[in-house]
């Protein structure tokens, strides 16, 4: 039988053989020999705190008690670890790029580095595992009493304290030595990570080897196993559905909340693709820690008398069989549960409390904060080195109030429901913009209050809550009883607890977002939070240039340490050009100093000191809508160019389509005066010619004198006639004419242009129709008579019947006077029906006497009368219709 | 009803409608990764249907067989979702 102080001696060599692990990985790790303290696997074993003594020896009693109710609590990290890409890959991104130093930083820097919100986050946490402190000296002191008398459960209370005041010492001092030998929180714990990963491996190695005891060595095999556990009384599945799906999302956001697990997970990661190891690696770890759970429970109830602590199976079932060196091993892995859990514990909440208590408070009361002389590092490193001897303090404060007893057994689930309060706040602020202060605020403090109200005062005896308030409810009110909230009775308490604080938590947290309105830095970081794989750079938070760098250089120093601060400052010199040894207070700078800064103090407390010297230039609103309104002048600065070139195009084709026309018109002016000087030449040419013969011929007679004499003066009429119609053309074309309105009767004006043009030379036989033309016209009747003498003219000229004839019907088509002209010649070639309007456009090849001017007149007249003159093809002969607006015409009474 | 343009503002970066196949098997991988937590939670789940009480309830070593299969499957598919996905490289972004 193993004495007690040969266990003493054994564990006391296992501690020594921990300092000198931790010792030598600083050592590596100074000498810059991190790879292989950076790799996957540390990662992974690093992350297996989250197996404390409660879950090594209290698995087992847990499957002892109540079956498999224990392994939800793997079940849940397991599903957190494999869906890593939902949400860790993203914590540990914006762990990386935010510098975050604790779960209460997080959620601080994510709602614009508010300090009251990261107090909040620190009391919970502090709160919530002050207990899971005690529970660890528990569970070491209650081994140390399994070798002391075994079999006798409950020795006197003096050994117990003794002996949790020794290890809670041992492992304060184990903390501070390794835990504070850096100040910047950011920076890997190299030694303290090697530690837990050392002791990861012993703990899974003595759970591993008491299992394959039993399972093999006890029982004799799988299949016996297998069959003597279902012939014990844990033989059938009994499990509540309530808890078993409750307690499996609990432990999945207690995993995620954990002070301690945050530090492994996020803050002591530094590569991703560690990640991706754990996803698969960890829940391995949690499948090996609980495989054999069940096996040790069945045969502990099967070989030890009724009675004995079923959370020891793991101990005395080997004592019991004479295993000691067996036993010892087991020993060694519950240590190692316990301690690699407050280590990492204490360093979690001690960096919070620091940074978030301890450190504002000091500056505040040195005066001017920031600007204070002195080294502040000092004091940082102290602040926490006392808050980590204050929280082991406070475990064991804890222990030694409430005795040691059954009560902390139910205290972790009572802790993981107390610190996924912060679940809400922490999701809330990587997936959704909208969350605010206000909202992460309200979410927490009423989860907090409820958790403590329902679960946890009643979990910690009697006396915090009194058996009146316990069953008649808070003022006597009924429905506020502490675990029947609302009238809502027979739930498990536990349940109970979650349900209710998880409802108030996200439903305030919920509302209050929606109905405030945040700050700008808030809404700067919620959306670098968000998004922070689509922009990895840091907030850009600090503007203008007035920071004195001396200053900055000064306070930077006292807070990372001379020889760290002169290089980074000289770093960023050289980086903005190398201009001496002390930077500009560019925002890049500032920003980078900022980050640097909050590794050691935190988000808001660095965020507070950079104000103070660059005197609250960061980002205000006035900044932002500056910002937004650059933005909105670039914006209409470039719609006003693109307005412009488009009007530019538009303006560049309306001049080439005047260009064209400029081009067309010149190329028919060019066409009009060919065709003007042609018409002219003709008669001239002739009356020169007469004009020659009459001077120089003598012996004319008078006849030949008369002939060619009446030519000349035929011609010159001709050319007074085209000069008379180009002259009213160019009148009729320029808009000049003054239209002479009179009434008359339709059928006189046909008459009269009749007349006119049938006078001399051939007829053209006329048929009208009378009653039809028997209207009164309202109009300029000496033009429109011009443009019917044209046409009857035309006919007369132009068609070539043997009987020539000329049909005029009038007729009336909505709202038209419409007046054909129908001859029975041959009619206007299709290619010529085109033509015929222009001007100088003859037909047919037959001397008319016509300068081709008179249908373009017609049309001008017509034009100007409202009305229009078209061929009509298809009529056999020559077809003219005349349109007049009906307005015109008015009937005759 | 007026008509409006497409309300794409030009800052946001817009991801290609099509991907190299190289890229796709990686997207479709990252999705399988998405999935993974969820079948395990839907499978996990199942033991809320068992019968417990009088009516011929479920033997121990059944239940623990079905939940340790299914985490050494999680486990199995996990690590090769891991490999699968280190040979991809990281590729920035990709959403939450």
């Amino acid at each position: 039988m193993i004495t007690l102080n040969g266990l003493v001696a054994v564990c006391l060599t296992y501690v020594v053989f921990l300092f000198v692990i931790a010792f030598f990985a600083e050592r590596s790790a100074l000498r810059g020999q991190v790879r292989w303290l950076k790799a996957p696997l540390v990662y992974t074993l690093s992350l297996s705190i989250y197996c404390t003594a409660w879950t090594f020896y209290g698995a087992v009693g847990s499957a002892a008690r109540s079956g498999f109710e224990y392994l939800t609590i793997y079940l849940g990290p397991s599903l957190v670890m494999v869906g890593w890409w939902w949400i860790l890959r993203k914590l540990v991104r914006i762990g990386r790029s935010q510098r975050i130093t604790s779960v209460a930083d997080l959620v601080s820097s994510r709602y614009g580095k508010s300090n009251l919100l990261a107090i909040c986050v620190t009391i919970l946490a502090v709160i919530g595992t002050t207990p899971y402190i005690a529970l660890q000296l528990q569970s070491v002191t209650l081994s140390f009493e399994v070798f002391a008398q075994p079999g006798v459960p409950s020795p006197e209370e003096g050994l117990r304290s003794y002996t949790a005041l020794w290890v809670a010492f041992g492992l304060a001092l184990f903390t501070v030595i390794f835990g504070t030998r850096n100040l910047d929180a950011n920076e890997r714990h190299h030694g303290v990570v090697m530690a837990i990963a050392v002791e990861a491996v012993v703990k899974l190695a003595a759970l591993l080897a008491v299992g394959i005891f039993v399972v093999w060595g006890l029982s004799g095999g799988v299949a016996q196993t297998l069959a003597r556990i279902d012939a014990s009384e844990l033989g059938s599945w009994q499990m509540d559905g309530g808890r078993w799906a409750g307690l499996t999302l609990l432990s999945a956001a207690a995993f995620l909340c954990l002070p301690r697990m945050f530090q492994v997970l996020v803050v002591e990661s530094d590569d991703e693709g560690h990640l991706r190891t754990a996803s698969w690696a960890f829940p391995l770890y949690l499948l090996l820690m609980s495989l054999f759970v069940v096996p040790i429970a069945v045969v502990g109830l099967d070989l030890l008398p009724a009675g004995s602590n079923p959370d020891l199976f793991v101990l005395t079932v080997p004592l019991a069989t004479g295993q000691e060196g067996l036993a010892v091993l087991s020993f060694l892995g519950g240590f190692s549960s316990a301690t690699s859990m407050v280590i990492v514990a204490a360093i979690a909440l001690s960096t919070m409390v620091s940074n978030h208590i301890v450190m504002p408070i000091f500056l505040r009361l040195t005066g001017n904060g920031a600007s204070v002389s002195g080294d502040v590092r000092h004091a940082v490193l102290l602040s926490r080195r006392l808050s980590i001897t204050g929280v082991v303090g406070l475990g064991y404060l804890y222990y030694s109030l409430s005795g040691g007893g059954t009560a902390l057994a139910t205290i972790g689930l009572v802790s993981f429901a107390g610190v996924a309060q912060v679940l809400p706040a922490m999701l809330g602020g990587i997936f959704w913009r909208g969350a605010t202060r206000m909202g992460a605020l309200a979410g927490l403090t009423s989860g907090f209050a409820i958790w403590l109200y329902t679960l946890f005062l009643p979990s910690i005896g009697s006396g915090a809550l009194s058996d009146a308030i316990m069953a008649q409810g808070l003022f006597g009110l009924s429905w506020l009883r502490p675990q029947a909230l609302f009238g809502i009775s027979g739930l498990d308490p536990l349940l109970h607890a979650f349900l209710w604080s998880m409802t108030f938590n996200v439903t305030a947290f919920f509302s209050f977002s929606l109905a405030s309105f945040p700050s700008p830095l808030e809404r700067l970081q919620g959306a670098q939070f968000v998004n922070v794989f689509d922009h990895s750079g840091g907030p850009r938070s600090w503007a203008g240039g007035v920071a004195q760098t001396e200053d900055l250089m000064i306070m930077a120093q006292r807070i990372l340490g001379a020889p760290e601060a002169q290089a980074l400052f000289e770093r960023e010199a050289h980086r903005q050009g190398g201009r001496g040894l002390l930077p500009d207070p560019t925002p890049d700078f500032l920003e980078t100093l900022e980050k640097e800064l909050s590794g050691s103090v935190g988000a808001a407390t660095a965020h507070a000191m950079v104000g103070q010297i660059v005197g609250g230039m960061s980002v205000s609103v006035e900044d932002l809508m500056a910002v937004a309104d650059e933005t909105a002048q670039m914006m209409e600065y470039s719609a006003r160019l693109e307005t412009q070139s488009n009007e530019l195009s538009r303006t560049a084709r309306q001049l080439r389509e005047a260009n064209q026309k400029l081009t067309r018109l010149s190329v028919q002016k060019d066409a009009f005066l060919t065709q003007i000087s042609h018409e002219l030449r003709t008669p001239m040419t002739s009356i020169r010619a007469f004009s020659e013969i009459l001077r120089d011929s003598r012996g004319l007679t008078a006849a030949e004198h008369i002939k060619y004499a009446s030519i000349i003066q035929d011609e010159a009429i001709r050319l007074t006639r085209l000069l008379d119609d180009l002259l009213d053309l160019s009148v009729l074309e320029n808009g000049q004419v003054n239209l002479n309105l009179r009434q008359g009767l339709l059928c006189d004006l046909l008459d009269r242009a009749a007349a006119a043009a049938n006078d001399g030379g051939h007829a053209v036989r006329i048929r009208r129709n009378g009653p039809n033309e028997q209207l009164m016209l309202n109009t300029d009747l000496d033009r429109l008579s011009q443009v019917f003498i044209n046409l009857i003219a035309n006919a007369r000229k132009y068609c070539d019947a043997d009987a020539p004839e000329l049909e005029i019907r009038v007729s009336e088509k909505t709202g038209l006077l419409v007046i054909d002209f129908i001859d029975n010649g041959s009619g206007i070639s299709v290619e010529a029906q085109d033509l015929i309007f222009e001007k100088f456009a003859r037909v047919s090849d037959r001397q008319a006497g016509g300068a081709g001017l008179g249908l373009a007149i017609s049309r001008q007249i017509m034009t100007r009368l409202g009305g229009e003159i078209s061929y009509l093809p298809g009529y056999g002969g020559a077809a003219f219709r005349v349109a007049l607006p009906r307005n015109f015409a008015l009937a005759a009474q | 009803m007026t008509e409006t343009g497409p309300e794409i503002s030009p800052e946001r970066p817009r991801s290609p409608l099509f991907l190299q196949r190289q890229s796709y098997r990686r997207r479709r991988l990252i999705d399988a990764a998405r999935f993974l937590p969820v079948l395990g939670l839907l499978l996990w789940a199942v033991p809320l249907l068992w019968p417990t009480g009088e009516q011929e309830p479920v033997h121990s070593s059944g239940a623990l067989i079905y939940i340790f299969g299914i985490w050494a499957l999680l486990v199995l598919a996990a690590f090769v979702l891991s490999l699968r996905l280190k040979v991809g490289g990281t590729e920035p972004g990709g959403g939450g």
